[in-house]
Parts: C-alpha cells; structure tokens; sequence
C-alpha cells in the first residue's frame, strides 16, 4: 500500500490529510459505538467538522463554508432538539443497540473492503494535483444558474415542503 | 496527495455510517449514521471534482448539503411525533404495518 504515501507531492498537506483523517474515523466509530446519545450528537460536531476541513484541502472553499453553517450550525441544533425532546433522560443508556447489531460488524467490515479493492484497483496511482486557487464561486455559480437552473428551483421547492411538512408533522393538535 | 486518499476515508465512513444504521436502535441515532453516509458521498463528490478540475462535482454536493438539510427536518419532526403518540423512539416497537 505504498501508493498510499504521496511523497512527491504537498507534505503539509499529506500530513494534515492523515491527522483530520484520523480524527473523523474516531469520532465516526465514537458515534455509532457510544452509550450516550449527546456525546455521541457532539462526536458527529468533530466528524462533520473534519469533513469541512477536508473541503478545504481539497480547494473546495464554497463548499467547506456552506458545510460548516448547514451541518454544525442548522443540523446540530436540531439533533440537540431532537434528543432533548424525545430523551427525559440525560446520560448513559444500555439500550442504545438492536439486540442483534453484531451483524452489522461483518457487513461493514465487507462493505468497505469491497469499497476499498475497487477504489485502489480503479484509482490506484492517480495523482490529484492541487489547483493554483481554490474553486471560485463565481465558476460554481455559473453552474448553478445555467445548466443546474431547474433542479435548483426544484431544490428550492423541496426544502420549502420540508419546512411545511415539518411544521405540520410537528404541530400539536 | 493520491485520488484514493480521500475515496478510502469516504468508504471508511460510510461503512462506519451503514453499521450505525444497522446496529442502531434509537431513531435519532440512525438519522446521525445518515448524516455519516451522506457526508462520505460528499468527499467522494469533492474528490472527484479536483479529480477533473471541474465544478459540477461541487454543485453536486451542495444539492446533497440542501437536500440532507431538508430530510433532517422532516425526520426529526416524524420522530418527534412517534415519540409523541407512543413514548418510544426505539425502532424495533414500531411494528404496526407488520402483517
């Protein structure tokens, strides 16, 4: 797995790469392993918050940005909401699981090593090769406005039926 | 940096996301495991878009960001009003429609 370490590339960057990498693993397995629900709400903070990072190494400044306020500014709170509203209790519990969850182990195990032998088989020594700047807002917009105009409206529209349903799903007479 | 550093970390993830969604019991956490999976389709998404030096790959997972937005809130609304009628969240009591 020497393909693994691009040495002739950005070091900073590499490094900074396995670091965040390391981190969202963690915090990945602490969130589908703990026994309580808002750590584990905090932990998936630090996973969606290296995902950001990743964005950002990979010049995807727009995105990084639209990341950060979308999931751990708008999509935290309501997780937190969510677990305050529907928990009485704050703390440990030890029915967090299916009383059958150790069948997920094997199927996760096989999905990423199936996952795995594709993406290295198919992508194997390509090199990404960093961009001079990072992805310009203007060239995303122009996407966004030319060929993606309809599914943006669409877009638009889905997230105005999931505010409505939300509010009458929720709403209590 | 090698186009498979960052297609690994996003297949970690997202078998990481599909054991949470299968282990779990409680609504709210499998939602959480949701929002892992959909965050490993985004990096592969940004991945692929510096892969071609394009920025569809970009426009790409801001339609995932809006659209894993909405399914939040509709989720959670739907698990607040189980939770409502029934004093429950976990999963496995909810066998109404089994035949």
């Amino acid at each position: 797995m020497s393909s693994l370490f691009a040495a002739d590339v950005n070091v900073a960057q590499n490094v900074g790469f396995y670091i965040i990498a390391a981190i969202m693993v963690f915090g990945a397995l602490r969130v589908v392993s703990g026994r309580n629900v808002v750590h584990a709400a905090l932990w998936l903070v630090v996973v969606l918050g290296g995902v950001a990072a990743q964005y950002l190494l990979a010049a995807a400044e727009f995105v990084a940005i639209s990341q950060v306020m979308v999931y751990i500014g708008a999509v935290m709170v309501l997780f937190l909401f969510g677990i305050m509203l529907t928990r009485a209790t704050i703390g440990e519990e030890s029915d967090l699981n299916n009383k059958n969850w150790a069948i997920g182990i094997p199927v996760a195990l096989l999905l990423a090593g199936t996952l795995v032998w594709v993406i290295v088989d198919e992508f194997g020594g390509e090199v990404l090769t960093s961009p001079e700047e990072p992805m310009s807002t203007t060239a995303i917009s122009d996407v966004f406005l030319r060929e993606g105009l309809v599914p943006f409206l669409a877009l638009s529209f889905v997230l105005l039926a999931a505010a409505i349903g939300a509010i009458v799903l929720a709403r209590k007479d | 940096m090698y186009a498979v550093n960052f297609l690994i970390l996003a297949a970690v993830l997202f078998a990481i996301g599909v054991f949470g969604v299968i282990a779990r019991r409680n609504a709210v956490m499998v939602l959480m495991s949701i929002e892992l999976i959909l965050n490993s389709v985004n990096l592969n998404l940004i991945a692929f878009a510096m892969m071609n030096n394009s920025s569809e790959g970009h426009v790409f997972a801001l339609y995932v960001i809006a659209v894993a937005a909405a399914e939040v809130g509709v989720g959670l609304a739907m698990v607040l009003m189980i939770y409502r009628n029934r004093r429950s969240i976990a999963l496995d009591e909810l066998s109404v429609m089994k035949g």
